[in-house]
């Protein structure tokens, strides 16, 4: 292993360590052991793949959550905080991905919910719009204080989120993927705050799945894996090989395409085009074709238009254009429901909020698809359901009491399973699933793909969408790269992990 | 040694889960006893039948809403529907008059029955129509709809009561006391109709296909949604039912009191949903049952005649009733609040 713990050769003062941190929920440990310094005014980032722990991480040191082992050292002091708000008060600071603020509220408001500046005549507004104006000069930003917060584009209400974070004199600032939304100009002047921050002595741990551009902001690297720090490392001393060798470890493997015969075309996009809310296209004319046994893998970052692509040919979003034929079929006009019928499944991103019913037992999710198939004349027989059940527990290989246990009694790879065997249930010829390892571990993620090979092998066609290179290069015939709405790039499943982040970049935009 | 050790641990904790989980039965046979305790009245089979036959009318009206809450949604407009429909069955009962025949037409009871059930399902789907397909929120849906029919029974009876629905014999329309009155095997009618109306929901709530879209609807709506469960159908027939099911009450009650006006059932949706939510069933959607429901619909029904029988005030019982209400909420979210915490 590359571990290169301690004595950084940087000498600057360490604001904020972390000892042999370890968090663990029952028996899952999340985070088993950390140690890592932050230092004044640098930017130290956070790597690894979804569930290695960076979130249990970042929660440890603002706050939110306790550690079950280990201290955490602000100014060589051992500290705890009992709540995020102590935190806030020693000069942590948190911006979370889903930005938190009301868009409904001004600039000013934001800034100071909670902690309104109190005068004789109750709120004192007209010093909080002093200070505000204050704040934004400091970040060489043109954000009128009285602004409603909703007619501000994204990267600036990440802006107000910072310049919140400062009104409380924060030193230390973690920002939880915060460009994954932001556009390249935006990014770039993110970039130039953070720069402005470090050098006035704010220092900055950034955690982000955009490997290169994450590069070019760090001054320190924190590789995590399963829970495990893998490496830690000086900016010159590491390059996006090392990051992405740590980050998914030496022998990780996913399995290889599977040598199924690819037979007829299966599913079939023809210059589809999908609208968001405000009637951008997220997805621009896009045509793709995934033939019977095959597996395609798409590739993009986040808001790249998978998901949009994927919900609307299971019928969820309705497309302005373009065709999607299902074996020779065109099904555009078709409801949700007579696309299972005849064949095409999705496996939705979100499963808390879109694959599972929480009220229900792991029998009754796993049943919900395919109830017709158990349906006898006006009831439905318990035995045919039982049986239903019972295979697929089986075949999907979900650890479980039984069908009757509450679902939310499985861990996050299991309720993944039964998301993925509730729709082979329905006994699919076209199977989508987005993003199918996100939030699960290792063991469960390699499941997930034998059981998706195992599909291809006897005739499955199989498409899912991945943020992470190295499910690219796993079980994929086929590689699309989406950006923008559009398929950047395709590759076979020879191509190296650098071709296809390249092709989802910035530098490839047409 | 092991198992005699964590045995008694086990069983408390199995008889607290079972007083928590049975926990409207156990308020049933509680009220039972301590008014029988308390009047020699009360627990007397023909006392228990006129009980259980005002309790027919709640009980009715709250399958309807058991259906309507386990898909998430609420319906404000069951009492007035039922007044609605009441009024509606009373004036078919004085004769309709078609102008244009010139004539006075005098359906047959069981005709009126069925156009009336037909007109709470009618104002049931306009419900359903407004929650799923103009998303308008269920509470503001059924409470416009709940004063437009309110309203519309008004102005049909100009405020007044239809006192004559004993019908004819010369003009064949007779008979329609027979829901409120007669008795089969010594069982009042609506203490039948309210069996009936059960038995059917219950099956079809926990045997078919229907049942189980409703279940996943109320518990994740998209996820059902992208499983392939017709939700928007599910709606419709939800508060279609609903209203139906306070049409039949509409009728049980007009015919028990041998009168039909436009100011009948008013603040009963309240009661139905009382009785649901007693009967451990989530305001959330997605969990809940027609035997909680009937338990709750008998807890009520049977704590305020009970209070009635042994002479406590009518200002009292109402105290009652809300704190019933308030301590089964309380444990409703003492239950689901254990398990729904984990994700």
């Amino acid at each position: 292993m590359t571990r290169q713990t301690q004595g950084a050769p940087d000498a600057r003062e360490v604001v904020l360590a972390a000892r042999n941190v370890a968090k663990s929920y029952g028996n899952v440990h999340a985070l088993k052991g950390v140690n890592f310094d932050i230092h004044r005014g640098q930017v130290t980032t956070l790597f690894g793949e979804n569930g290695a722990g960076k979130s249990t991480l970042m929660k440890i040191l603002s706050g939110v959550i306790q550690p079950t082992t280990g201290q955490i050292i602000l100014d060589g002091q051992p500290v705890s905080f009992a709540n995020a708000n102590e935190a806030r008060d020693r000069g942590i600071s948190i911006i979370h991905q889903e930005l938190s603020l009301a868009p409904n509220l001004s600039v000013r408001d934001n800034i100071f919910m909670g902690r309104e500046l109190r005068g004789p005549m109750g709120v004192d507004f007209a010093a909080e719009e002093r200070q505000v104006r204050a704040l934004m000069e400091e970040l060489e930003e043109e954000i009128d204080p009285l602004t409603p917060v909703e007619e501000l584009r994204l990267g600036q209400q990440q802006i107000v989120e910072i310049a919140r974070a400062l009104s409380v004199d924060s030193r230390i600032l973690i920002m939880d993927e915060p460009t994954s939304a932001l556009s390249a100009s935006e990014v770039e002047v993110l970039f130039k705050v953070i720069r402005d921050l470090t050098a006035r002595g704010v220092s900055i741990v950034y955690i982000s799945h955009h490997l290169e551009e994450a590069l070019t902001i760090t001054d320190h690297a924190v590789v995590l894996r399963d829970g495990t720090m893998t490496a830690y490392a000086p900016r010159a001393d590491i390059d996006l090989d090392w990051i992405v060798r740590n980050m998914v470890g030496e022998n990780y493997d996913l399995g290889q395409p599977p040598d199924s015969d690819k037979r007829e075309v299966a599913l079939s996009i023809r210059n589809l085009s999908v609208p968001d809310a405000t009637g951008k296209d997220l997805v621009r004319g896009l045509s793709l074709d995934v033939r019977a046994g095959e597996i395609v893998c798409i590739y993009g970052l986040m808001g790249a238009g998978r998901t949009e692509l994927l919900e609307t040919c299971a019928g969820r979003l309705r497309a302005t254009g373009g065709e999607i034929v299902l074996e020779g079929q065109e099904i555009s006009h078709l409801s949700i429901a007579e696309r299972i019928a005849r064949g095409l499944a999705l496996v939705p991103e979100d499963r808390q909020r879109d694959g599972l019913v929480q009220t229900m037992s792991v029998g009754q999710n796993l049943s919900l698809a395919s109830i017709r198939n158990f349906t006898r004349g006006l009831f439905t027989s318990s035995r045919a359901e039982r049986k239903l059940i019972d295979d697929s527990i089986r075949s999907v290989t979900v650890k479980t009491s039984g069908g009757a246990a509450p679902i939310g009694s499985l861990s996050g790879g299991n309720q993944q399973k039964v998301v993925i065997g509730k729709m082979l249930a329905t006994r699919p010829r076209v199977i989508m699933l987005d993003e199918p390892s996100r939030g699960i571990d290792i063991g469960a993620k390699a499941e997930v793909f034998r059981l998706l090979a195992e599909g291809a092998r006897q005739g499955l066609a199989v498409l899912y969408s991945t943020s992470e290179v190295s499910e690219c290069l796993s079980i994929a015939h086929r590689i699309i790269v989406m950006h923008k709405g559009r398929i950047s790039a395709e590759f076979d499943s020879t191509v190296s992990k650098e071709k296809i982040m390249a092709a989802s970049g910035e530098s490839v935009a047409a | 040694m092991s198992a005699t050790t964590t045995a008694p641990k086990q069983d408390g904790f199995s008889i607290g889960r079972l007083l928590l989980e049975g926990r409207a039965f156990f308020a049933l046979i509680a009220i039972i006893a301590v008014f029988s305790f308390l009047s020699p009245n009360y627990f007397t089979l023909s006392n228990l039948l006129i009980m259980s036959s005002q309790v027919a009318i709640y009980g009715i009206l709250s399958v309807g809403m058991l259906l309507v809450i386990l898909n998430g949604g609420i319906d404000l407009s069951v009492g007035s529907i039922l007044a609605l429909c009441g009024v509606c069955a009373g004036a078919m009962m004085q004769g309709v008059t078609l102008d244009f025949a010139g004539v006075i037409l005098y359906p047959p009871v069981w005709a009126v029955v069925v156009l009336t059930v037909a007109i709470g399902a009618l104002v049931g789907a306009l419900n359903g129509v407004l929650v799923a397909f103009f998303k308008v929120p269920p509470f503001v849906a059924t409470l416009g709809v709940m004063y437009v029919a309110r309203g519309v029974a008004l102005l049909m009876t100009n405020g007044l009561t239809y006192n004559n629905l004993r019908g004819q014999e010369a003009l064949g329309n007779t008979g329609f006391n027979w829901l409120g009155f007669n008795r089969l095997w010594g069982i009042p009618i609506s203490v039948i109709v309210l069996a009936v109306v059960a038995t059917l929901a219950g099956l079809m709530l926990s045997r078919s296909a229907f049942g189980r879209w409703l279940y996943a609807s109320g518990g994740n709506e998209r996820a059902a949604e992208l499983s392939g469960v017709p939700t928007r159908r599910v709606k419709i027939t939800v508060y279609t039912v609903s209203g139906a099911l306070a049409a039949v009450a509409g009728l049980v009650l007009a015919s028990q009191l041998t009168s039909a006006g436009p100011t009948a059932g008013t603040t009963y949706e309240l009661t139905a949903i009382a009785a649901v939510v007693i009967g451990g069933a989530a305001l959330t959607g997605g969990r809940g049952g027609v035997r909680g429901t009937m338990l709750g619909a008998f807890v009520i029904g049977f704590l305020s005649a009970g209070l009635v029988i042994i002479g406590v005030s009518s200002y009292w019982q109402t105290v009652f009733t809300g704190a019933v209400i308030v301590l089964a909420v309380l444990m409703n979210s003492i239950q689901y609040g254990r398990g729904g915490r984990k994700t």
